[in-house]
């Protein structure tokens, strides 16, 4: 057993800093590369992409990003694990170890968490007693059932443990909750129990440390975010875990960025509900128990985490499609901008309500002005503002409304307020509104399974 | 005498549904204390009219100096449904601290 490993986060989301992984195995020692490509929206975007493509619905990046440091993890041994499989991880495995052949590497093992897709076992789930019921409106999915684009249980670490303990070197999953990527190594390591619910709920923490790439280590940092050094090459988090639970979160020294108690505490309490109670499903984990200290520059001690036994229910997280939206924008300059984008959104108000068209909602927002902060953005002298962007949007289940709405705004260049500008993108295209619906499961009626690719 | 959120304290938000999540820190302990006394989840929900449509949940993280809030009904539907150009709240930690405080 090992006293203390050295977990590099390499994503926050899909579509971040794509030399971010590449960094962290070539600009010091780490053990783990864990990268996280989920976010709710991602896997209906997957879903449709495999429906179109039976090969395709995992994030494509992974491929292309395998090909650079494939040869450095092998050399370095150093594992990877990622939930970026999406709806397909058996295809995204396949396509990496086309790209190990293609490099000439052999020796090594992928594993692959499968199981966590639930679209086509809804009716069977529903007939086992179980209705999913959504979390915030307590309704049954039975009403939503033919418009469902994807349906997925958040798995825990554990099947990424067993697929390290079976010589994985890559574990490749579809949904898994981003805690756990980090947690798995911990336990996989250690030798922690499934009941050490202390030690579950410090990796867990760790992890949402980690999940969110460089808004640990200085990014999106609202402190005195001047003060961080080297943003081009901002070092993303490294949580050096050690046998008893505590851990240090720190980065790579010669990338930019900082680890302050600061930094830390920022991301601990990002998208958080109750802190007593963040549920996984391998425990409870109080972030009311965590204690933070600054250890050395860069470094930051994490310990005495207490945690709970986790629930007997696994979280489902479905999409479906709601409808369509469009959202276009045009901009007025000085003199009296904001009055010339009200007066103008009032035209095509009025524009739309002549064509009798039909929305749930009309959004018009102000940017320079009260976008962000809404009521709250206090008023502007007129004179001292420059230009005003007026941005239009509109949500009907009515596809029609929604796509004359994106050919009423060009219009308003010719026959408006003046001093106007800003139309190069073309008429905004309806898109397809993706509903998501929260919902709760037993563990009991899902397996996960773990298999295991070989070159 | 007025004292204004964003001198004594840092935060973050995000989303969590048609939920905001708003976390704030007090940069010391005579900072939380202020926070803990006066960011009551009433002033919270007054300070937020007009975007806040729903139910203001309050947690304290005195570990942290921390005060979480979960701000229902107030991000346009959420995800792909919102309209806003901040569908995920991501500006709303720093509209909190535009809050003005009276404090003794």
């Amino acid at each position: 057993m090992k006293e203390k490993i050295r977990i590099a986060s390499g994503q926050g989301f899909w579509g971040d800093l794509i030399e971010a992984p590449f960094y962290q195995v070539t600009r010091g020692e780490i053990d783990y590369l864990v990268m996280d490509y989920l976010a709710e929206v991602t896997m209906s975007i997957l879903q449709k992409q495999k429906n179109k493509n039976p090969n395709l619905g995992y994030a494509k990046d992974i491929p292309d990003l395998m090909k650079r440091i494939l040869p450095i993890c092998k050399e370095k041994k150093i594992k990877v694990i990622t939930n970026g499989g999406g709806v397909n991880p058996v295809a995204c495995a396949k396509a990496v170890l086309q790209v190990a052949q293609t490099l000439g590497i052999s020796g090594v093992k992928i594993g692959i968490v499968l199981e966590d897709d639930i679209k086509e076992r809804i009716d069977e789930i529903i007939s086992a007693g179980c209705e999913l019921k959504n979390m915030e409106t307590g309704d049954s999915i039975i009403e939503i059932k033919e418009k469902l684009l994807s349906a997925n249980v958040y798995f825990g670490a554990f099947p990424i443990v067993e697929a390290l303990q079976k010589g994985a070197d890559i574990v490749i999953t579809g949904r898994t909750t981003d805690t756990g990527l980090t947690l798995a190594p911990m336990i996989y390591e250690f030798g922690w129990e499934k009941n050490e619910y202390d030690l579950m709920s410090a990796g867990t923490i760790a992890g949402h440390i980690l999940e969110c790439g460089a808004q640990s280590t200085g990014g999106n940092f609202l402190g005195d975010w001047d003060s961080v050094p080297n943003f081009a090459e901002i070092g993303f988090p490294i949580c050096e875990a050690f046998s008893n639970g505590e851990f240090i979160i720190t980065k790579h020294e010669a990338l930019g960025g900082k680890v302050t108690v600061e930094t830390v505490s920022e991301q601990l309490l990002y998208e958080i509900g109750n802190p007593e109670e963040y549920i996984t499903p391998d425990c409870v984990a109080d972030f009311t128990s965590i204690k933070l200290k600054q250890s050395g520059e860069n470094r930051v001690r994490v310990y005495a985490i207490k945690g709970k036994p986790e629930t007997e229910f696994y979280k489902v997280s479905c999409s479906y499609a709601d409808g369509f939206s469009a959202s276009g924008s045009l901009t007025y300059s000085w003199p009296k901008a904001l009055t010339k984008a009200k007066a103008a959104d009032q035209i095509l108000r009025k524009r739309l309500e002549l064509l009798n068209l039909s929305f749930d909602e009309i959004r018009s927002e102000f940017v320079g002005y009260n976008s962000c902060h809404g009521p709250l953005a206090p008023e502007i002298d007129e004179d001292k503002i420059n230009e005003i962007q007026l941005r239009v949007s509109v949500r009907s289940h009515d596809f029609a409304s929604v796509e004359r709405f994106g050919k009423e705004l060009a219009p308003l260049i010719l026959t408006g307020p003046p001093s106007v500008t800003g139309f190069a993108g073309g008429r905004p295209k309806p898109n397809e509104v993706v509903a998501y619906w929260p919902a709760l499961m037993p563990k009991t009626l899902v397996q996960p399974k773990v298999e295991i690719l070989e070159i | 005498m007025k004292i204004k959120l964003i001198d004594i304290a840092h935060g973050r938000s995000g989303d969590k549904g048609d939920a905001a999540n708003i976390g704030i820190i007090a940069y010391d302990n005579n900072g939380f204390d202020m926070l803990q006394k006066y960011v009551t989840t009433e002033a919270v929900k007054k300070h937020f009219e007009g975007i806040c449509f729903g139910e203001v949940e309050r947690f304290e993280l005195p570990n942290l100096k921390a005060l979480n809030f979960l701000l229902h009904n107030t991000l346009g539907g959420g995800g792909t449904v919102s309209l806003k150009l901040d569908a995920q709240g991501k500006t709303l930690a720093v509209a909190l601290l535009r809050m003005e405080i009276e404090v003794e």
